[in-house]
């Protein structure tokens, strides 16, 4: 038998598995360390969009105008190729961490907002007639309520970090991307090397957006 | 310091190199508008199998799109451009529509559940058949909740057609990675004036669409039946 999808092909492709559960590895470290990154970014730039401060509004919704409406491509091109020249030294993990977590935080940041947004004034004002301060009244009453508002749009939000883990692959990142494409060309074995990288992505991703899903779920029936 | 920025200008603004850009924007807006025609298609047949009441038709398209939706696009980009012996460009168009698709059937599926059951009831009660619900009852309702994410989808096309770099495409992003390997481009500012001008060529495309967008969900808001 013949073809891409050939017995020996196969046999080639599990022979090597190895470098491709490296690669595997590579891609869940990224996206983990880039998923607290991101949750960083958004809860900080989310909670400062619902302040007062025209200046600070303006910077934050210019960050995520600019993150949002440029590809992720490019984002990565500019780390990689400019910060070296101005005496930078990233490695391609740190610079995948770093791209992913700016580009996926100006998402997060949407979402944190409107999930703040979500929780009813009277709430706010309570607690202040309480005599709690501003950050007191976050950090006790707004954020635990809207992190049950904003949970599954940003479960949503980390299988596409995942997804997008892949773009290291332009940058020869060494996650599984890369690995498919660099393994999959230098071998000449393409079929099953499709077939299986397919599968891993989908053993992180699947079970992630099926929880989104539940979770939305959830949440409708609540209210 | 002055000089090397006002040098990087000229160099990045040569006729060249622009005229080079702009072929690879030409491309990335080709295959940008083919895949969303073809995913708008594809995805709203795929949306109405996903609601239909045949539990095959309805598992098929289910099976499609969470499997599809759930792989990165650069691997459907990958394995067209070396599974099939499409030309560049087509097999790009190829796998954004495989992969937009599932989303859009997602955005259709959405906005069809969104139409309050009241409105099913009323057309059946007046002897609406399911078909005829569907066409004129239920679509045009959904459609003016669809579009606002729909053109948000655009964006994230238009975006999406960078991930043809990976497999060497002359979209707009990989002519700038070639264009950053080019002798004439050597410092820092150089590189910096060249990537800043192809992220703004993309922020203008993307800013129209993504304002249009937020207009959409304006207009959305009014008018809803329940």
């Amino acid at each position: 038998m013949s073809g891409p999808f050939s017995i020996q092909n196969w046999e080639a492709w599990f022979s090597d598995w190895g470098f491709f559960a490296q690669g595997f590895l590579r891609t869940i470290y990224i996206s983990l360390l880039g998923l607290v990154f991101t949750l960083v970014i958004g809860v900080i730039v989310g909670m400062l969009l619902c302040g007062k401060n025209r200046l600070i509004l303006a910077l934050c919704k210019g960050y995520m105008s600019f993150f949002q409406n440029t590809p992720l491509v490019i984002q990565i091109f500019i780390y990689y190729n400019v910060l070296p020249k101005l005496g930078i030294r990233l490695g391609v993990v740190a610079i995948g961490v770093l791209g992913l977590a700016l580009y996926t935080g100006a998402y997060a940041a949407d979402i944190v907002r409107s999930a703040i947004k979500a929780v009813p004034t009277g709430q706010m004002e309570a607690a202040y007639s309480q005599g709690f301060s501003y950050l007191q009244t976050m950090r006790y009453i707004i954020l635990p309520q809207a992190v049950k508002i904003g949970l599954p749009p940003m479960t949503n939000q980390a299988v596409n970090l995942i997804k997008n883990s892949s773009v290291l692959a332009v940058i020869a990142g060494g996650e599984l991307m890369y690995r498919a494409d660099s393994w999959s060309g230098s071998n000449l074995i393409y079929g099953p090397t499709f077939v299986m990288t397919g599968i891993l992505y989908l053993s992180i991703c699947l079970p992630i957006s099926l929880l989104a899903r539940w979770m939305e779920k959830r949440s409708v029936r609540h209210v | 310091m002055f000089d090397r920025w006002i040098h990087a200008f000229s160099v990045v603004f040569s006729k060249n190199i622009l005229l080079f850009l702009g072929r690879g924007l030409l491309n990335t807006l080709y295959i940008a508008a083919v895949s969303i025609v073809l995913s708008l298609i594809l995805g709203t047949i795929l949306g109405l199998m996903r609601n239909s009441r045949g539990k095959l038709i309805s598992a098929l398209a289910t099976l499609y799109i969470e499997i599809v939706r759930n792989i990165p696009l650069a691997l459907f980009i990958i394995a067209m451009r070396f599974l099939t012996k499409l030309p560049p460009l087509e097999s790009g168009i190829a796998a954004m529509t495989v992969f937009t698709s599932a989303i859009i059937a997602e955005v259709v599926r959405g906005g069809l559940n969104s139409v309050g059951k009241g409105q099913w009831e009323a057309a059946t009660s007046q002897g609406f058949s399911r078909t005829q619900t569907l066409w004129y009852v239920i679509i045009p309702q959904a459609i003016r909740r669809i579009r606002s994410p729909l053109v948000s989808q655009f964006v994230t096309t238009i975006k999406d057609t960078s991930f043809c770099a990976v497999v060497g495409t002359y979209e707009l992003s990989f002519t700038s990675k070639i264009v950053a390997a080019h002798r004439t481009i050597v410092t820092a500012e150089d590189i910096l004036v060249l990537y800043l001008l192809v992220a703004m060529i993309y922020y203008v495309v993307n800013r129209i669409f993504s304002g249009i967008a937020r207009r959409e969900r304006g207009n959305a808001m009014k008018g809803i039946v329940r």
